[in-house]
């Protein structure tokens, strides 16, 4: 072979493998978590956003496709499942909370899920959005595993709201705090159980830096939100004739 | 070894749910029953064992990586987002403003509210 010839089966090689698409995501992510606590865990650098940055970027500039970078992706995909499953952990460790503030919990939870969707949908709705893009924004505050698979349920784009959702956690994170102090909410325990039916995983991140108390009460939010959203979002969706 | 025995049972779990989502033509996806699962195979145990400790706190304190190979696709919706960016930017910033001010405001209105029953029971 001469070197030109081994040079484009290295390239074949490269953009072909699945090694490519765990390799790039993986290094995304580890140059991703150095940045995020360099900046000491600043929600704007979350390390969720910087990879997507990072691998979205490589992607362009090398020209491998999505389905050729996703033959990769999907092994760190497929740890969601797992990884969602494993949240029944930390719901366990605060199941005595939720026995102490059991009537409050289960109003603003129920109450949470109509808000959060029929808001979205109204106001994506109201600027013109698609019903495609509507129905892919109403699970937008649960985990972004748990959205995907709530998307999928209804008849949304599962990718999109994926990366809804976890903008949303985002933005949650970064305006939380402020939003709470503003309206007069100081206790730490309503103000992490709205972080958490809001904003899910970062915006737990962002209230554990607060404090304990705040960090559990936003875990369990997230965590009960996931559930009341998969089995009611379908059930209010058909409600209102928009599946 | 005790991350992959936590693993092997975190992975049982989802099959369980997955299994129980099509016999019963549930709504919700199987790692979602998966929780309801193992939430109910821990109260029967009564405590969260080293592995299932050890597994869990990996896997949930690197959520974020699993989010982008999916998140990533967002590329394929380019022209859409490109569409609809104004929609989706003002949906995004109203309700989560809506979400986090009602559910704040509600959760300490209910808490004062319900303790201040229980006091009068009392």
């Amino acid at each position: 072979m001469t070197f030109d010839e081994k040079l484009s089966a290295v390239w074949i090689l490269i953009q072909e493998s699945p090694l490519t698409g765990i390799s790039i995501t993986l290094l995304a992510y580890v140059l991703a978590m150095y940045l995020y606590k360099k900046s000491d865990y600043k929600p704007i650098l979350s390390p969720f956003i910087t990879s997507m940055i990072v691998v979205v970027s490589v992607l362009l500039i090398t020209g491998i496709s999505y389905e050729n970078y996703f033959a990769g992706g999907k092994f760190i995909h497929f740890l969601l499942g797992p990884a969602t499953v494993a949240l029944a952990i930390p719901l366990y460790h605060q199941l005595h909370r939720i026995k102490q503030l059991f009537f409050p919990i289960m109003i603003t939870l129920v109450a949470s899920v109509f808000i959060g969707s029929l808001s979205a949908i109204g106001i994506a709705d109201l600027f013109g959005a698609s019903l495609e893009t509507q129905i892919s924004l109403a699970p937008k505050s649960v985990t972004t595993p748990v959205a995907m698979g709530i998307s999928e349920q209804i008849g949304g784009i599962v990718s999109l709201s994926a990366g809804l959702a976890a903008t949303t956690g985002v933005l949650g994170g970064v305006i939380g705090l402020k939003i709470f102090s503003l309206i007069g909410v100081t206790d730490d325990r309503y103000r992490g159980f709205a972080m958490g039916l809001t904003s899910h995983g970062l915006g737990t991140a962002v209230a554990f830096q607060e404090s304990n108390t705040m960090g559990a009460f936003s875990g369990l939010g997230m965590a009960l939100a996931s559930f009341t959203t998969a089995f009611m979002l379908p059930w209010l969706l058909s409600l209102l004739a928009i599946i | 070894m005790d991350f992959i025995l936590g693993f092997t049972l975190l992975l049982l779990f989802q099959l369980l749910g997955e299994i129980i989502v099509i016999f019963f033509e549930l709504p919700v996806s199987g790692p979602v029953m998966g929780i309801v699962l193992l939430l109910i195979a821990l109260l029967i145990k009564g405590s969260v064992g080293k592995s299932l400790n050890n597994a869990s706190t990996t896997l949930i304190g690197h959520l974020s990586i699993m989010f982008v190979p999916v998140s990533v696709g967002l590329m394929a919706h380019y022209e859409l987002l490109m569409n609809e960016w104004l929609a989706i930017t003002v949906t995004l910033l109203g309700s989560t403003i809506i979400m986090l001010v009602s559910t704040a405001l509600l959760m300490s209105i209910t808490s004062r509210f319900f303790a201040k029953e229980t006091k009068h029971d009392v």
